[in-house]
């Protein structure tokens, strides 16, 4: 009820006012409360454990960009949660993954979710992926306060690039530096150092959106051998990672039927050569 | 010295009324009607920037005639209120409704008061449902009042006459193709019953569409699919499965 029970029930003059096309510029002057960089902050350092997202990597390909995460989430040495999802579609041409307090970090989606739409909806245009990569950067800067007290949020940004016809990964460190990663694969969170050095011995530059996913599941796979905080695929409980493809077609998210198939090969290989493909000398 | 007239209250509305009634009687109409698959609306209209009926959120949209600055202003504040109201609480608590009674209100207020000029524009706020029979259409006028309407409606310039040729030829449950040409018949009839041929490039043509699979019903239909949508005569049966076919092509306007 609060968006019209100020005043007559009329819209407020600020829902009126032309001029920003930006939902989080509208929140700051109507409803600051709402937003994620206006509540106060912990007076202390924050020592209770609170669930945090681990792994996910994304790959490009040519014609797109695959993003995949792990589904565990974290509390100190404990499991908070199995089946977490920490990769969500952003709009219908990129998407967004977490690592870091999972509590904030969702909010954080949410919000740069409504946030794209709202632009697209004002202004009859989707907004570039650049510009969508900038929104992102000043939400993590908005998160600053919060990461210098231990409740950092790392988000792993990819899209497909409407204009340059090409996907694209974007990743972030806490206070907001971006980097367009041009290697064509990244990775961020707690298990990222492992999946990295799989991501960097099976990546090439023309693999297609199915060989692209199965990299990504594969270095999903190497993070979880050396991380205890990165959950492997869950065969007995049918808990995969989840894995997003964006192409010119738009953003679709695997179903577990197909992410399945993949893990399914992977493990069965694994059974057989249990540290993964090997990886020629010269 | 002067003394100031006295102006009776009928007096003062029915002024104010007047002059927001012409101020929307002089711009082309819009027609809103539902079909199998949702609601469509069809305006005449040139410009491929400047809309008449946009996306409000989900399931919502939103149609309107008169001033551009009003209407658009409005449009900007529905969209606000909708994401404020979905981000909140959650987006299937975001309702044609809800939204309606917020612009009810305004425009009532504005109206009314004497230090605002009423706003010279018509409004149509439309919900798409899971079924047929739970399409919401609500107009709305420049004083505030509200309608429930249901299967079509007509606003702008020739509402009346359109309103009378639209309980003639529309039907409940037609495809899209036919429910397209019915609008665009009667929106080319003029006061005198002559008939004036209007070409997609002078249309601006959207649907909510209940069957597209997204959460984000809105889609406006243009280029080629328009084009073919209107060329198609009433033989072609193949309406519907060609249309869905093409969904991927034009959802990114």
């Amino acid at each position: 009820m609060e968006a019209n029970t100020r005043g007559t029930g009329r819209l407020p003059a600020a829902f009126l006012t032309p001029g920003s096309s930006s939902f989080t510029e509208f929140l700051a002057d109507y409803q600051p409360e709402l937003l994620p960089s206006r509540r106060g902050l912990p007076a202390t350092p924050v020592t209770v454990e609170a669930p945090h997202g681990t792994t996910i990597v994304a790959v490009t390909f040519p014609g797109g960009v695959v993003m995949a995460g792990d589904r565990r989430a974290t509390m100190g040495n404990l499991i908070a949660q199995r089946d977490i999802e920490k990769v969500f579609p952003a709009d219908e041409y990129s998407c967004v993954g977490i690592a870091g307090t999972a509590g904030l970090a969702v909010e954080m989606v949410k919000l740069f979710q409504v946030e794209l739409e709202h632009y697209e909806k004002i202004e009859g245009t989707t907004m570039s992926l650049e510009g969508k990569a900038n929104r992102l950067t000043q939400m993590i800067r908005g998160n600053l306060p919060m990461a210098m007290q231990g409740l950092a949020v790392v988000p792993l940004f990819a899209g497909y690039d409407l204009d340059a016809g090409v996907g694209r990964i974007y990743s972030y460190d806490i206070t907001g530096g971006r980097s367009d990663e041009q290697q064509g694969y990244t990775s961020v969170g707690s298990g990222s150092l492992f999946a990295r050095g799989a991501l960097k011995k099976l990546y090439r530059d023309d693999l297609n959106a199915d060989q692209a996913v199965t990299v990504c599941v594969q270095a999903l796979y190497d993070a979880a051998d050396d991380d205890s905080a990165t959950g492997g695929p869950d065969l007995s409980r049918k808990i995969f990672p989840i894995v997003t493809v964006v192409t010119d077609e738009g953003l679709s998210r695997w179903t577990d039927e197909q992410v399945g198939a993949v893990v399914r090969t992977i493990v069965d290989a694994r059974l057989v050569r249990p540290d993964g493909p090997n990886a020629p000398l010269n | 010295m002067t003394t100031p007239f006295y102006v009776s209250p009928q007096q003062a509305m029915a002024d104010r009324a007047d002059y927001a009634r012409k101020g929307i009687a002089r711009g082309r109409s819009v027609v809103v009607l539902t079909y199998a698959d949702g609601i469509l609306f069809v305006a005449e209209n040139p410009s491929r920037a400047l809309h008449k009926m946009s996306e409000i959120y989900d399931r919502i949209a939103f149609a309107a005639v008169g001033k551009y600055n009003e209407f658009e202003n409005l449009r900007i504040g529905g969209v606000r209120y909708a994401d404020i109201r979905g981000y909140s609480y959650a987006r299937h608590d975001v309702t044609a409704r809800g939204l309606a009674n917020v612009y009810a209100q305004t425009l009532g207020t504005i109206f009314s008061s004497g230090g605002e000029k009423p706003y010279e524009v018509e409004l149509i706020v439309a919900e798409v449902g899971a079924a047929p029979g739970d399409d919401q259409i609500y107009r709305l006028t420049y004083d505030g009042s509200i309608a429930d309407e249901q299967h079509y409606v007509a606003m702008g310039g020739n509402a009346d006459q359109i309103t009378e040729q639209l309980k003639r030829t529309h039907r409940e449950g037609l495809p899209l193709g036919e429910a397209l040409r019915v609008a665009v018949d009667v929106l080319g009839r003029d006061g005198s019953g002559e008939k004036r041929t209007i070409t997609a490039a002078q249309l601006e043509v959207a649907v909510l569409d209940r069957t597209r699979t997204q959460d984000r019903k809105f889609k406006r239909i243009v280029g080629t699919q328009l084009a073919r949508l209107l060329g198609e005569g009433a033989t072609a049966a193949g309406v519907e499965a060609e249309s869905d076919a093409e969904d991927g092509d034009s959802s990114a306007e």
